[in-house]
């Protein structure tokens, strides 16, 4: 039970720190820290090219990807190094929610399956942010039941056609990549006639549609395939393999998700350490003091989870499917915590112009985006599954779906 | 950094484990539960020989001198087991407060005694209803001889001795509180027991009629060192906690998945799935923060009162979630006396009391990390 660095940490977080000190966009830096979840936004600059810009003098300077191997962008960096990372990197780390889905999901689904020309073409350029991917996996007919879509490929010569449409795919509109799962059998069961590829978002019959979201922000889309040809050599695994594929896929991104959530307690915590009630400072008062202390005691078993995680990733085990629990727990807290904040404020709880609100409405964004919280990479439903089925060793359950031909699933609830 | 006990402790974990679940059986359990015995004697004295009861005892005093992160093994294992035996009051209370703050004589005293199993101690804090508070205390101090009625006293009424919490000023503030060290076999003592909802842990009233008492410490430093047992005791008691969830836990799953309705084991319900998984997810979160307690308890860091108070509120929410879940998940078997799951109810809801209530901590919590913050 240590938390010290080791000397080789120290020299490590000293390094990081010094580089961060003279290279990091100072200029954002109160912005950045005052930026509510899910909505990071700067006055006056595009933050699209400030992430980006940030993005590659990081990857140019060895930052980047830190836990990837040299040879695709990264620095071979150790679980525990890239923690040390992101606790310098601070607020900055911020300006790298556009590169998550590329980073912490395709990234590593191409290492798995991408053969090494193609790592050593793809891997670099989306380390450094100059290129930015998407994934397209679900669809109107496939969100939990991801293996329930319907875009088809077929084959033709040494080409794919594809044809259909995904939904709710963060940052189509700025990716230049995507991984897509697709339909290559329909006859099959619907695991089993599954195949991924890998393609460019620019490709012809690809399009994108912005979706306006619950919270008024745009940030995932519809994204329609017609007739759209991908090479065969950009395939990812096995023709009618897409599941296992898609496996790897989700494991890391319950990690990586999972890994850095906010839970919105330390903006709540100083949020009532400064609101003066009618009968004096929030803080003292009894009613909230017991909230915060349930909320208090999450958030830091959530963050002393994680650290167990790492120390477990350091000894050399992998990560399992009890990370699921970070997400979890995280989602319905940041709601929780975000519908509180207001309470607190009363009638004019309501408002969220940014003059006109607490805290320049941080907590009504946070409101407004947390349902998507919830939902995405897995439902709080899926996550329990998922910890019940695979952690606590229950029966999976009953799929009546399993062992029938695709094409034979019916496709409304009520007919 | 690495955030795990390391391979001995782990070690050992396992050998208390397997000792308890050849000595500590459900079955003996029940002995004390059904008033058959006030606690497990041969438990006891087998906890000793093992070196359990000293494990963070200085050898100089006849401990095994390894330290506080094994004694957190060990209580994780003892809550596991439920094990009938005074180890709370004696290990976390009354040797901890001797630690503090004990003279070298008395040190050599009582804890020599306390880890060969010779001696039961506890500490007698409270009077009646509420919150450990010096306002609270009313048993009076002077001249050598105490005055005042304490209750409820954890295991009183099997104890030898008690670190007792009394009044020695009148000037309201936490200064008039001083402890002493009095024998509980002597004269001048009257000890009640009382019932309580954990009928495997005793409770009692103590009675002081100029009873002979020694002083612990320094007079007008009782309170401080108060709140460092407490916060010391809070993290042990977690880890008691954590390891009755994780009990409880298992038991729903294993029922879960042996229990046949409607045609498929009762645990492929998603509700009784989803239960579970919940189950597991406060029992996580409380073993982490029980982590960060151990770690603080053992490094005596500056972070401890608040690790502590997390470690506290954390594992009482864990252990109690689980252990009416698990009741729940056994459906009607669960309420009966003969199924093992009231035992951890009993428990949880017990221990979720002893030391403070949750909103004593709740409050401890947030004035501590207000002031840590404001520093
Ligand atoms: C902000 C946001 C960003 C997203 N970004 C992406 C992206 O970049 N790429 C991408 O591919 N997808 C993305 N998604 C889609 C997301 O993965 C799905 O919305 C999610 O998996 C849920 O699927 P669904 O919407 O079809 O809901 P459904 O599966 O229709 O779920 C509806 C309800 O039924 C419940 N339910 C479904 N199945 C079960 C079950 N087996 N047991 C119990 N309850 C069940 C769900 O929990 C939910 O409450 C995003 C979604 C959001 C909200």
């Amino acid at each position: 039970m240590n938390f010290d660095d080791t000397p080789q940490e120290a020299a490590f977080r000293a390094e990081a720190k010094a580089w961060i000190a003279a290279n990091a966009p100072k200029q954002y830096e109160e912005e950045l820290r005052k930026a509510s979840l899910g909505r990071v936004q700067l006055k006056g600059a595009n933050i699209l090219e400030v992430a980006k810009a940030w993005q590659k003098k990081k990857a140019d300077a060895g930052w980047a990807c830190l836990h990837w191997p040299k040879e695709y962008g990264g620095r071979g960096a150790s679980p525990i190094e890239r923690v040390i990372w992101q606790q310098e990197e601070g607020p900055f780390g911020r300006l790298s929610s556009m590169f998550i889905i590329g980073h912490g999901m395709c990234g590593p689904t191409m290492m798995a399956f991408a053969g090494e020309e193609q790592k050593r073409k793809y891997l670099p350029p989306l380390a450094s942010g100059e290129k930015i991917w998407c994934q397209l996996f679900s669809e109107p007919a496939g969100g939990s039941d991801v293996a329930g879509l319907r875009t088809r490929a077929e084959k033709q010569g040494d080409e794919w056609v594809i044809n259909g449409q995904k939904i709710w795919t963060s940052g189509a509109h700025y990716s230049d990549y995507g991984i897509l799962l697709t339909r290559s059998d329909p006859n099959v069961a619907k695991h089993k006639g599954l195949t991924m590829f890998f393609l460019d978002m620019k490709s012809p019959g690809v399009e994108v549609r912005p979706i306006k979201q619950a919270s008024g922000a745009s940030d995932f889309n519809e994204v329609y395939f017609t007739d759209v040809r991908i090479p065969d050599s950009q395939r990812l695994g096995n023709v009618n393999d897409g599941w296992n594929v898609s496996l790897t896929t989700l494991m890391n991104e319950r990690m990586s998700i999972g890994a850095g959530v906010s839970t919105g307690f330390p903006e709540l915590f100083d949020f009532c350490n400064s609101l003066m009630l009618e009968d004096g400072p929030a803080i003292e008062n009894r009613a909230v003091r017991s909230k915060l202390a349930n909320w208090a005691v999450k958030a830091s078993g959530l963050k002393y989870t994680s650290m167990r995680a790492i120390s477990a990733l350091s000894r050399g085990e992998r990560p399992g499917p009890e990370n699921s629990i970070g997400k979890l727990v995280a989602g319905s807290m940041i709601q929780d915590v975000a519908s509180y904040a207001l309470d607190l404020q009363g009638a004019a709880g309501a408002l969220n112009g940014p003059e006109d609100a607490e805290v320049a409405g941080k907590f009504q964004a946070m409101l407004l985006r947390a349902p998507g919280t919830r939902v995405e990479g897995g439902t709080d439903e899926i996550m329990r599954n998922i910890i019940a089925e695979r952690v606590l060793g229950l029966p999976g359950d009953i799929r009546v779906d399993k062992d029938v031909p695709f094409n034979k699933i019916p496709t409304k609830g009520r007919a | 950094m690495n955030f795990d006990f390391s391979d001995e402790q782990k070690q050992m974990r396992d050998e208390a484990r397997k000792y308890l679940a050849e000595q500590c059986p459900p079955k003996a359990v029940r002995e004390v539960l059904d008033g058959k015995a006030p606690y497990d004697k041969a438990l006891w004295k087998g906890l000793a020989e093992m070196g359990f009861l000293g494990v963070a005892i200085p050898e100089q005093f006849g401990g095994a001198g390894a330290g506080h992160l094994e004694l957190c093994v060990i209580a994780e294992e003892m809550g596991r087991a439920l094990a009938p035996v005074p180890f709370s009051s004696t290990v976390y209370l009354a040797a901890e407060a001797i630690l503090i703050a004990g003279s070298d004589a008395q040190k050599q005293k009582w804890l020599p005694k306390i880890a060969s199993g010779d001696a039961i101690g506890t500490l007698a804090l409270f009077e009646g209803k509420g919150n450990p508070s010096p306002k609270a205390i009313n048993v009076t101090a002077s001249g050598g001889a105490l005055n005042g009625v304490k209750k409820p006293v954890a295991d009183g009424a099997i104890a030898d001795f008690a670190v007792v919490a009394a009044r020695t000023g009148s000037s309201g503030r936490e200064s008039d509180i001083s402890l002493f060290i009095v024998d509980l076999k002597a004269g001048g003592v009257e000890v009640k027991s009382l019932t309580n909802i954990d009928l495997t842990r005793g409770q009692a009233e103590i009675t002081f009629k100029d009873a002979k008492a020694e002083p612990l410490g320094a007079a007008g430093e009782g309170w401080s060192v108060i709140t460092q047992v407490l916060d010391r005791a809070a993290v042990l008691m977690a880890f008691e906690q954590v390891g009755g969830a994780d009990r409880a836990l298992e038991m729903g799953r294993d029922y879960a998945l042996d229990r046949i309705a409607f045609g498929r084991p009762i645990g492929s319900f998603q509700a009784v799935k989803h239960m579970l998984a919940d189950m597991y997810v406060s029992a996580t979160l409380a073993r982490s923060n029980c982590y960060y307690g151990a770690w603080a308890l053992s490094t005596n860091a500056g972070e401890l009162p608040e690790a502590a108070a997390a470690a506290r509120i954390s594992a009482t929410q864990a252990f109690q979630h689980c252990a009416k879940n698990n009741i729940q998940v056994h459906g009607g078997m669960g309420f009966t006396w003969e199924f093992d799951c009231h035992m951890y109810y009993r428990r949880a809801n017990a221990v979720a009391l002893g030391l403070g209530s949750l909103s004593y901590w709740e409050d401890a919590l947030i004035d501590r990390m207000r002031k840590k913050n404001a520093a």
